[in-house]
């Protein structure tokens, strides 16, 4: 898994993201459109392309997408 | 005094799900109100917390997935004739819309829509519930009057079970069979999402009128009312219990 990829499909659940160019480093909860609705989208994201369970938790302790990176990947092992 | 429209002495009350949140506060509640139980569940050890907690004797209670075809045809055959029919098995799961698929709605339904129905039918069909009879399903707000983000699948389920009570009650009227929903809006229970923080809970909380989720038992004061002779000429109607949550 590759931090730049999981980025990609992190953004393209979202419409658009505005001025602000998507980055590993980028505040997720910055982007405009970020609701629960996108929470609930990330976690099925996860799920769905690699296999690993997040929680409500593990979103609410991240801020960044590379936190969230980190996350998934200590739970890949 | 002992007089109590209520009460369900006499009556043999067979519940699904009661080894956790709604189903088992229905088993205790139903208990002590007089009722005879036969509790089913998946969870053989969770199933038997709940039968040790029961009021009264005479109590069975059968471990059973009722996913799976053999296993609810064999729990059809083995249960004895019943007074009233509590389904409580259910799942929630959230999944936003762009992420469901085949294999996801066929398991949601299959818990929450064809595995009771298909269950009351086999009874029905074994003539196990009698004239008289009561059948409950504790369906949800979430589908019938209004949804969540993320559950669109499980809205459906229960939207189905709506159309299902309504065709039934019209059909078992004439063996004078019972068969309501309750929709409560969210209960204090384990089947809550932990894809939440508790932060979202709170804020969810906030939006109910009377400013809390509902406690299972609460639910289980509902039940009573449809399984008992008091609710006599109700059939094919949802009983709202929600704080008052869809007023707004």
């Amino acid at each position: 898994m590759e931090i730049l990829e999981f980025t990609e499909n992190f953004a393209s659940q979202f419409n658009e993201t505005g001025s602000v160019k998507i980055n590993p480093e980028s505040k997720f909860r910055d982007i405009e459109e970020w609701s629960s609705f996108h929470a609930l989208s990330i976690i099925a994201m996860v799920d769905e392309i690699y296999k690993v369970k997040l929680t409500g938790d593990d979103i609410r302790k991240s801020s960044t997408i590379s936190d969230l990176f980190e996350i998934i990947k200590s739970k890949i092992k | 005094m002992n007089y109590n429209p209520y009460n369900l002495i006499n009556k043999t009350i067979f519940i699904t799900g009661a080894s956790s949140g709604i189903g088992k506060a229905i088993a205790f509640e139903c208990s002590k109100m007089g009722a005879k139980l036969l509790i089913t569940g998946r969870d053989k050890e969770r199933l038997a917390d709940t039968y040790s907690h029961l009021e009264g004797s005479g109590h069975l209670m059968f471990a059973a997935d009722l996913s799976v075809e053999n296993e609810l045809k064999n729990l059809a055959e083995r249960l004895p004739v019943i007074d009233g029919f509590i389904n409580s098995a259910g799942i929630y799961r959230l999944i936003p819309f762009q992420f469901i698929n085949r294999e996801e709605i066929k398991k949601i339904f299959e818990i929450n829509f064809t595995a009771p129905v298909t269950l009351c039918q086999g009874l029905v069909k074994l003539k196990k519930i009698k004239e008289g009879s009561s059948i409950v399903f504790i369906s949800s707000i979430a589908g019938n009057m209004i949804s969540a983000i993320g559950a669109s699948v499980y809205s459906a389920s229960k939207g189905a079970i709506n159309g299902m009570i309504k065709g039934m009650a019209l059909d078992l009227a004439n063996y004078k069979i019972r068969v309501n929903s309750i929709i409560p809006g969210m209960i204090e229970t384990n089947l809550t999402s932990e894809k939440l923080t508790a932060e979202q809970i709170q804020n969810d909380i906030k939006r109910y009128p009377l400013k809390r989720y509902g406690k299972p038992e609460e639910v289980a004061y509902a039940a009573i009312f449809l399984l008992s002779d008091a609710s006599k000429w109700i059939t094919g109607t949802n009983l709202l219990i929600d704080g008052g949550f869809t007023l707004l």
